[in-house]
């Protein structure tokens, strides 16, 4: 390794002056003093200890960072990768950066007004860096936290699949506490504002073959067809008109066992996941939280109103 | 520490002592099949042939790496420490090997997750660490790495075999047998997808390897003596 780095004559300099240098030489002979010390001695192992660390240390960050940028794209094609399956649209060898850009579109919502905010640039827009930013985030109060995620952005960023002009779907970021993580996802929804059709999370760290079945795609696709909102919720809707009343709570929700589709309600009703009860909770309470007023429901509402005054 | 590497560099041109530490652990010291190690991701990952190559090629690697960085430092490892020093070189190296799957296969990363960082306390790394390098030069060290990575490879790509093709009838994700569901004949084997799979392969393997050679049969501890007769007939 010295041995490339002396090839460079600016390096030949620096090193000519490290060999001089009086410092240089009192580690030099430290280091010969301290080799030449019994294994078991005490200073010999701590000098060990310490130097092993420093070696490892720079190893470990140097690889790190070096490989930062590959590993950032690779994450935001992930993520690409994970809104085109949610919508449906993921074809094996197609090309995901051309198919994200054709028929997908970012747009960013004010949560607490549920419109569309302009003058943002989308695509750079990072919902998961807002939400840790205290001046772009806002602390949830412990009795409306129910997904137990503390913090919120202010600003989410959805994405609109769009055939010509028509909106196809709209797939909402959601977020909360499983059994051991967070679990990062997104929840696609008809462009009526009501109807699930697919769910998925792309970052999770539940335990694999329980709670780490909520990336099962046979799971996944009990899902379509679900109704968010309680179907008599919202009269004024069909005015078109929205009244606080009527945006109304979401119903959806993971139960124990398997849902009976003969049954009244069923349609509010996804299976829990065997022997993970405490995940299935808790993606209940995500689905909950993001469906709520804190959440998407007024975006959703005024959704649900356009369409309504068109019908 | 270069002058060092040079002078057991020479000593340890590819002669018989070398190839035997390359070639024993692939059948007759298999670290899987005779010493029984490392069975722990030999059952996790499996299921899949393109999980396992890759599993393989990092344990191969790290195994390799550390022992010949172990053994580069042996004469100065201080024997109190001497197990955390190896854990802090094995640690750094398996950190690295997941940070560059990160960057360069990142499927392969999710799908490994976290076996990849329990590379670290797999126990064949860590046997070659204390067992091996701590008494030899670097460079018999590290090939002694690739040749017990060698020898776990091969177990690991023979059950990755029988699990994908017997489980999904694929091979390395193409087809190999058509699905019924699919139209075809063979209907797939849900046990071999499930990780017990894996113990009746290598099980199957350490059966067929004793009977090629008898040799690694180990000696029964104690022999189950029978009760002596003629005594317990007041019952």
């Amino acid at each position: 390794m010295l041995n490339v780095l002396k090839k460079s004559e600016h390096c030949v300099k620096l090193c000519a002056a490290l060999e001089k240098s009086e410092n240089y030489q009192k580690f030099i002979k430290y280091r010969d003093k301290v080799l030449a010390l019994g294994n078991d001695s005490l200073e010999k192992t701590i000098a060990i200890a310490v130097s092993l660390c420093l070696v490892c240390a720079v190893l470990v960050s140097f690889g790190a960072v070096a490989l930062k940028p590959l590993q950032a794209y690779n994450k935001a094609l992930d993520m690409k990768q994970n809104i085109l399956d949610v919508a449906g649209l993921l074809e094996d060898g197609k090309d995901i950066d051309a198919a994200f850009a054709e028929k997908i579109e970012a747009k960013i919502v004010n949560l607490e007004t549920g419109e569309y905010v302009d003058g943002i640039n989308a695509e750079e827009y990072d919902q998961r860096k807002a939400a840790k930013d205290p001046a772009q985030s806002v602390v949830i109060p412990k009795e409306k936290d129910i997904a137990h995620i503390r913090v919120k952005a202010k600003l989410a960023k959805v994405f609109l699949v769009k055939e010509g002009n028509a909106i196809k779907s709209i797939i909402l970021p959601v977020n909360g506490y499983g059994l051991w993580s967070t679990l990062y996802g997104f929840l696609s929804i008809d462009p009526d504002g009501q109807t699930v059709q697919s769910i998925n999370f792309y970052d999770q760290a539940e335990t694999p073959g329980l709670g780490g079945e909520v990336v099962n795609p046979k799971w996944r696709a009990l899902w379509k067809g679900k109704k968010i909102y309680a179907e008599t919720d919202q009269p004024s809707f069909d005015k078109g008109t929205i009244e606080e009343a009527d945006i109304g709570e979401p119903a959806l929700a993971l139960i124990k066992g398997v849902v009976d589709n003969d049954k009244p309600g069923s349609q509010y009703q996804v299976d829990g996941l065997a022997g993970a009860t405490l995940t299935s909770t808790g993606v209940t309470n995500l689905v909950r939280y993001w469906t709520s007023k804190e959440g998407f429901a007024r975006y959703l509402s005024k959704v649900r109103t356009v369409k309504g005054a068109k019908s | 520490m270069s002058a060092v590497l040079g002078n057991e560099t020479k000593s340890a041109i590819l002669n018989d002592e070398t190839k035997k530490v390359l070639v024993e652990p692939l059948v007759n010291n298999n670290p899987i099949t005779l010493q029984v190690l490392g069975i722990c991701s030999a059952l996790a990952v499996t299921s899949q042939m393109s999980t396992s190559l890759i599993m393989a090629l990092a344990l191969t690697l790290v195994t390799a790496f550390s022992s010949a960085a172990i053994s580069a430092i042996r004469n100065h490892i201080p024997s109190s420490i001497r197990i955390i020093v190896q854990m802090t070189i094995i640690a750094s190296l398996v950190i690295v090997v997941d940070q560059i799957l990160k960057a360069v296969a990142y499927d392969v990363s999710k799908q490994l997750s976290v076996f990849v960082g329990l590379i670290i306390t797999n126990c064949i790394v860590m046997g070659r660490a204390e067992g091996y390098a701590m008494k030899n030069p670097p460079l018999e060290s590290f090939i002694d790495g690739i040749g017990n990575g060698a020898g776990y490879s091969l177990i690991l790509i023979i059950v990755a075999f029988f699990r994908e093709t017997l489980g999904s009838g694929k091979l390395l994700g193409y087809e190999v047998f058509k699905l019924t569901k699919d139209g075809g004949w063979y209907e797939p084997n849900g046990l071999m997808l499930l990780p017990p799979s894996a113990f009746f392969i290598i099980g199957i393997i350490i059966w067929v390897v004793r009977q090629w050679k008898p040799e690694q049969i180990e000696k029964v501890d104690y022999k189950i003596m029978s009760i002596a007769h003629g005594e317990g007939g007041h019952h």
